[in-house]
């Protein structure tokens, strides 16, 4: 039963990262780009890390999708977003991703001792209590690095998509205010 | 569900990403597939933590987790400025910085 639903989480998401790499349709690609995101969560889920599957779901498949939705519709030209797959460059890809696929499988499955004979002991679960303790205890010093960096991550985002350098704005709208002013005076 | 098979869903996750990465030409594409290998990482994380114990596998795919967050918001911005630029958001067009 476990692994059947295992099988079937896996296949969602193989089939829906195969398409959003082959999709023409941008919007289609994020979409199932999020199809592929929801079915690692079921994996997460299952393998008894709920909490995190729980955090993938809202912020990924409900804040990253939107994102990269905003991202594709604002980067659109007027002819649709299709993406050409080029077959030269598609072939060599596909080459390089076969080859190292059958590399790492072959570490995975010639590796000794990543799936022990006797069957272990049930894992204990983890909680979103463990989870909080081991954030705010052990690794509390990663946990404030992060939240710097996601503060350095707003404000260069907003920096780098302003429009213009607000210098070169206050010329203009000085121009425009005395520009407008003479006019006013000729109306009246 | 064994440790292997989860590597093994990973490592094809991930070698999806790979070919997306050198087959696609628009920088949006290829910021998805960046996300999916980012995604087939998370769960090398989770499935370790699972079959080996301990809360740090979940930690460590929390710091994952907002690390590729950041990362895509910030990608997103420069997509933003090179199609303001450009018109376009082919990758070939951030190359005017070459040599």
């Amino acid at each position: 039963m476990e692994a059947l639903a295992f099988g079937i989480a896996a296949g969602c998401a193989l089939l829906s990262a195969l398409t959003v790499v082959r999709s023409r349709d941008l919007v289609h690609a994020v979409l199932w780009l999020g199809v592929t995101l929801f079915a690692t969560a079921v994996l997460y889920a299952m393998l008894g890390a709920s909490f995190v599957a729980g955090v993938q779901v809202l912020l990924y498949v409900g804040g990253v999708v939107t994102l990269m939705i905003f991202g594709v519709m604002m980067t659109r030209r007027h002819d649709g977003a299709t993406a050409k797959l080029e077959d030269p460059a598609s072939a060599r890809a596909a080459a390089v991703a076969l080859s190292l696929f059958v590399a790492v499988a072959w570490a995975v499955l010639t590796t000794d001792g990543l799936d022990p004979v006797t069957p272990a002991p049930m894992p204990p679960v983890i909680s979103a209590a463990d989870l909080g303790r081991a954030l705010l205890h052990e690794h509390v010093l990663a946990f404030e690095v992060v939240s710097m960096l996601l503060l350095a991550t707003m404000v260069g985002a907003i920096v780098i998509a302003r429009r213009r350098d607000p210098g070169a704005e206050v010329p203009r709208t000085l121009d425009r205010s005395a520009a407008t002013v003479p006019a006013a005076e000729a109306a009246e | 569900m064994t440790l292997s098979y989860c590597l093994l869903l990973a490592a094809a996750l991930f070698c999806v990403g790979i070919y997306g990465l050198l087959a696609r030409r628009q920088v949006v594409a290829i910021l998805l597939s960046v996300e999916l290998m980012a995604n087939a990482a998370n769960i090398v994380f989770i499935a370790f933590g699972h079959f080996r114990g301990g809360p740090t596998g979940q930690v460590f795919t929390v710091f994952s987790l907002a690390l590729t967050v950041a990362e895509v918001v910030v990608g997103l911005a420069l997509v933003l400025l090179l199609y303001r630029r450009h018109g376009d958001t082919q990758v070939r067009l951030a190359s005017e910085m070459k040599g």
